[in-house]
């Protein structure tokens, strides 16, 4: 049973992703991200020198700083902001530069559903921009599950209100590998099938967890080739 | 190379306290091997978990809830508002997660801890989708009044799976939680009543027959947690602070009474979670939610 989608996208459909780099000057790194109407704009300032108070000095420290289109700060940001850090600090590699902080800030520019997955994408391009040493991109995409147990990925607003529950999921991206057996296997399954980050709303059975992580899993493919693209044309012309 | 065989050496001479300060990661492995942790718990073992109810004498609902030494007590006070226009129907609960410098010495007076405000949305969002609570329940006169519920949150002693024990503090005190018998007094005001004073019962109007006496909220669909520590093959369940410090990636599964999952929060942390680690996950979730439904059972009763 097919289920319409009011942009007339089928439901593994992702909506146009559009990403520039390097579009301010004082950031040490930035990117813009969209997916469809849904815009985030990063920046990365950094290593700065010393870590916060309560952070190990041994390792490299991250503040994510969010900025919602319009409102004041809530919990809302602040979880946002906590999310982000734990994502940034796990695809990093934080022996490089000890006892440094770098800061990563987004700014909502429009908000038009999935609106965490696209700034983590927007980070991770902009920490690519800055040069931060990371062992792996991340990977981010939004599916979520409707009443007649149907999964659709990359909901726009209107799309996510009517939803009964909805997951966001954060994988490293699928590598390239020039060895034949290409990606490594850890635990009988390939290293990008893991999950970095998952945030659920509203219920869902176990096994609509399940399949959403799949549908997922396949989604970062193409996602994982478009930053991929991005990234060598961009490289080509400064080369 | 040489710092390993120094520390080697060192951990012949040593005494446990400074090795288990001196080299963490190396302790805890050194037990988990032995499918133990250094409290002598198994790695699917959740701590020992106590419920009180009815403890604040002023709150209409209350509840203390010890996992481990990790200590919530919960408070709700029911207030009377007008409900918003898109939902005439229904009333509201504002959930509120503190955490005072009593419970931990990195939290410190003026500077609120950077977990307390994300815990405190993250149960929000739990309690609303689960539909523990019909916000309907909660009316009063349609259109006119309704309950608020202030839920306050007080984390007395933080000691790993903060969630797990808000949650089950935020869960009991709703099960302890009777609202208060009200009237329409004359302006169309709704006033509280308390044990049935002569002057108060000329005001009485049929309306307050919503409110006869003293009830309780039929609560379904009752979310359960279980925070969970993924570290190579390892998956322990109920983590301390020490554990939590040391290993860093953690994984809370909330399901409810009928197996639906509520949540599967993951955020970072250096281990991926595969498919066969969010199994266990779960599978480790259902029994505790097991566990949860029974110590909250017993309550009841009383």
């Amino acid at each position: 049973m097919e289920i319409d989608r009011e942009d007339g996208r089928t439901p593994n459909q992702l909506r146009p992703l559009a990403c520039s780099r390097n579009i301010l000057h004082r950031p040490h790194g930035s990117a813009s991200w969209s997916q469809g109407d849904t815009k985030v704009l990063a920046a990365v300032y950094g290593p700065k020198a010393g870590t916060k108070k309560n952070e190990n000095a041994e390792k490299a420290c991250f503040e994510v700083i969010w900025k919602p289109k319009s409102g004041q700060i809530g919990k809302v940001e602040k979880e946002y902001e906590m999310i982000l850090k734990r994502t940034i600090q796990s695809i990093c590699v934080l022996t490089v530069n000890p006892n440094t902080t770098t800061s990563v800030i987004i700014q909502v520019v429009h908000d038009d559903g999935s609106l965490l997955p696209c700034a983590i994408n927007a980070a991770c391009a902009a920490l690519v921009d800055a040069g931060i040493p990371m062992k792996h991109l991340a990977v981010a995409i939004c599916c979520c599950l409707a009443e007649n147990g149907y999964l659709v990925l990359d909901p726009n607003k209107l799309e996510e209100k009517k939803m009964t529950a909805f997951a966001y999921l954060v994988f490293p991206n699928t590598t390239l590998s020039v060895l034949p057996e290409g990606s490594s296997v850890a635990e009988g399954e390939p290293v990008e099938h893991g999950i970095i980050t998952s945030v659920t709303h509203g219920v869902m059975s176990v096994d609509d967890y399940f399949l959403c992580v799949e549908n997922g899993r396949a989604a970062t493919a193409s996602l994982s080739a478009f930053f991929r693209k991005n990234f060598q044309q961009s490289s080509s012309k400064a080369g | 190379m040489g710092l390993q065989d120094s520390s080697q050496d060192l951990s012949t001479e040593m005494e446990v306290d400074a090795f288990r300060r001196i080299f963490p990661l190396r302790f805890f492995e050194r037990h988990l091997s032995e499918s133990l942790r250094p409290d002598g718990r198994q790695l699917g073992k959740a701590r020992d978990t106590i419920v009180n109810l009815g403890l604040v004498s002023t709150a209409d609902g209350s509840a203390l809830a010890k996992i481990g030494s990790t200590t919530m007590l919960a408070a709700i006070r029911m207030e009377v508002m007008t409900p918003s226009t898109d939902s005439p129907d229904e009333g509201c609960i504002a959930l509120e997660f503190h955490m005072p410098p009593i419970c931990s010495p990195t939290v410190r007076p003026g500077r609120p801890a950077d977990a307390a405000p994300v815990i405190s949305k993250r149960l929000s969002d739990t309690i609303l989708s689960s539909g523990m609570i019909d916000l309907k329940e909660l009316c009063l006169v349609s259109g006119k009044a309704a309950w608020m519920g202030y839920l306050d949150i007080y984390c007395l002693d933080a000691d790993g799976a903060l969630f797990d024990a808000a949650l089950l503090s935020a869960v009991a005190a709703f099960s302890n939680l009777q609202i208060p018998v009200v009237a329409l007094n004359d302006n169309g005001r709704i006033v509280a009543i308390t044990g049935g004073k002569d002057q108060d019962n000329a005001s009485i109007t049929e309306k307050e027959a919503v409110n006869k006496e003293k009830r309780k909220l039929t609560l379904k669909n009752i979310p359960f947690s279980l925070t969970c520590i993924l570290h190579k093959n390892y998956i322990l369940a109920d983590p301390t602070t020490e554990e939590e410090s040391i290993m860093d990636t953690l994984v809370t599964v909330v399901l409810d009474s009928s197996d639906q999952m509520v949540s599967f929060y993951k955020s970072g942390g250096s281990a991926l979670a595969y498919s066969s680690a969010i199994k266990s996950c779960v599978e480790l979730a259902r029994k505790r939610a097991k566990e949860l439904n029974q110590i909250l059972g017993e309550m009841d009763i009383d």
